[in-house]
């Protein structure tokens, strides 16, 4: 890799070990993936995935440490993922022991730690930092060092930005060097499409359903999306950008994705059309069918496939102001429809702390509390991934949440049926 | 013996047991609970992996295509290798992801007394003929060779 004479002298040691070491983990996984150079990190913020203070993870906390000690913080503020604990959300005396004293017992001290490296604000937690009341929004064309697979495929896809699929540890880094190896979604070789995929189903596909489907075909690999805009239109407005992070996150989890286009709506196929798509892309037809086949084939792991859930996640990736309207209105009609008042399974719905306080001001806050939803800034696989909570029946329409976990997935149609109808 | 030729991510002489996942691994899936709750065997725990799930991965020359999901997935890696509780080696038969890289990468950079060799890009050949329960012998210069 070519390197310019302040990177040369960081890999040498002039700013001390800790720094060196972190240039020689940037070039080498570069190198890598064929990175020539380094380039200028040009995001106003930063945005690291580990929120966590697992005490699993106390290696990447020392490591943490060396850098604080050798006075490297990051070179710009940051937004992090959600935090794994809230105490509105519902949970049994074994579950608060095991959070508390044995998982995330580490959870304060690394709060500490990421003030002192650079946290943007008390209300920086949040897989969602690029909404607008977050304020951690990417310009098209900025170079980023984020992590967190939802928010990077959205900065990619949504925004223009580009940024790889990094790790934690290296966003960090990343971001204390001020430079990122240049290759892969970084370079316009690498934004091109390698798959066609062409939706042609009867009703609008389910996001969570078509991002998985697409992503457990494509993998790490870029899809240019046709036929989507049919149902989604050509403006990114609210709606569609909502749409958008739920698919991407299924992308991102159930594959490894990190950029889509969707012909006629995402920025650079708006700008550049199928210039974008490889002149051997493969092509993966999507109908009802075949996104019937995905969802069937999702394995259910609770031990009574036939339980009652006892709690219903929604919200991971976390809401939008606008889907929180929305979810209030379908709930209260549900009820109504069915004569009951409030819903019938213990139910959270998360989103960003900036979202939350200006859901709070608008009138639908009230009347979402009105039918016993509680609402929360935590992260929902944080809670599920411990055997308490792996035992417990939870429900989802999160595709992300579905993968890492024992959370059962159904649409969200079936979803409110749940919430309203009975919990069968 | 068969031998594969694939590019050293890290180098490294070893020899270990065969465990193969013919899906994408997913790190965090795999390996949160084991690390979270001292299991040093590191049984995956990934429910969606019929391949791994249940099974030991510490200790086993994990064979698979690439790994996938969260983007937590290079410092689980990191971690698995600074608590003794990594595969023996990894033998990819794509080209490495961006995760993986990043864990292989951080481990060797900045962990003593840990080694584990990756080595990427051994093709699908590779991964249709391992099996779990053979052996395989890693050399210094990427190749595997598999008996």
């Amino acid at each position: 890799m070519k390197l310019t004479e302040e990177q040369k002298a960081l890999l040498e040691g002039s700013k001390g070990e800790t720094l060196a070491k972190v240039m020689e983990s940037l070039v080498r996984y570069g190198e890598l993936f064929g990175a020539d150079e380094m380039v200028p990190v040009s995001s106003k913020y930063n945005h690291l995935v580990t929120s966590f203070g697992l005490k699993a993870l106390g290696p990447v906390y020392e490591l943490m440490d060396k850098l604080i000690e050798a006075g490297a913080p990051s070179g710009q503020k940051f937004t992090v993922d959600p935090k794994p604990l809230d105490k509105n959300v519902p949970s049994n005396f074994a579950q608060n022991i095991v959070f508390k004293h044995f998982m995330y017992s580490r959870q304060k001290d690394y709060e500490k730690q990421l003030r002192e490296l650079g946290l943007l604000s008390d209300k920086a937690f949040t897989c969602t930092c690029y909404m607008d009341e977050v304020g951690n929004k990417p310009e098209f064309g900025d170079v980023l060092s984020w992590s967190e697979s939802s928010a990077v495929v959205y900065a990619n896809s949504v925004l223009g930005a580009r940024c790889n699929r990094n790790s934690g540890i290296i966003d960090l880094m990343g971001s204390v060097i001020g430079f990122v190896p240049k290759f892969g979604l970084l370079t316009d070789e690498g934004r091109k499409a390698d798959w066609i995929v062409e939706v042609r189903t009867e009703k609008k596909p389910e996001a969570q359903l078509l991002g998985s489907a697409i992503g457990m075909k494509v993998m790490e690999d870029v899809p240019y999306v046709k036929g989507l805009d049919k149902w989604l239109g050509n403006v990114l407005d609210d709606e569609a950008c909502t749409y958008l992070k739920d698919f991407g996150a299924a992308t991102a989890s159930n594959g490894a994705v990190g950029l889509y286009h969707i012909d006629g709506l995402t920025p650079e196929a708006v700008k550049y059309g199928e210039d974008l798509i490889k002149p051997d892309a493969k092509v993966y037809v999507i109908d009802d069918a075949e996104l019937e086949r995905v969802y069937r084939d999702y394995p259910v792991i609770w031990k009574n496939k036939d339980a009652s859930p006892k709690l219903c996640f929604m919200g991971c990736p976390h809401m939008s102001l606008q889907q929180l309207k929305d979810w209030t209105d379908k709930i209260e009609k549900g009820l109504a429809m069915s004569g009951q008042e409030k819903v019938t399974v213990p139910t959270v719905f998360t989103a960003a702390p900036d979202v939350l306080e200006k859901f709070a001001r608008t009138p639908y806050a009230d009347r979402l509390k009105a039918t016993g939803v509680i609402t929360s800034y935590i992260c929902p696989l944080m809670y599920m991934n411990n055997p308490l909570s792996e035992k417990m029946p939870v429900i989802t329409s999160s595709n992300k949440l579905r993968t890492y976990t024992s959370a059962r997935y159904y649409t969200d149609d079936e979803i409110l049926d749940q919430l309203t109808k009975g919990g069968k | 013996m068969k031998a594969f030729k694939g590019r050293v991510v890290v180098p490294g002489r070893i020899a270990a047991e065969v465990l193969v996942s013919h899906q994408g691994l997913n790190t965090l899936a795999s390996f949160q609970k084991a690390l979270q709750f001292g299991d040093k065997k590191a049984t995956c725990g990934d429910q969606n992996n019929p391949d791994l799930y249940g099974k030991q991965m510490a200790g086993k020359a994990l064979c698979l295509p690439q790994t996938i999901g969260s983007t937590t997935g290079g410092l689980v890696l990191y971690c698995a290798c600074s608590m003794g509780r990594q595969p023996a080696c990894m033998l990819f038969s794509n080209p490495i992801d961006s995760l993986a890289a990043a864990g292989a990468v951080l481990a060797d950079v900045w962990l003593d007394n840990v080694r584990m060799p990756v080595v990427d890009s051994l093709g699908q050949e590779f991964l249709d003929y391992v099996k779990d329960g053979m052996n395989v012998v890693i050399q210094e210069d990427g190749t595997v060779l598999v008996g």
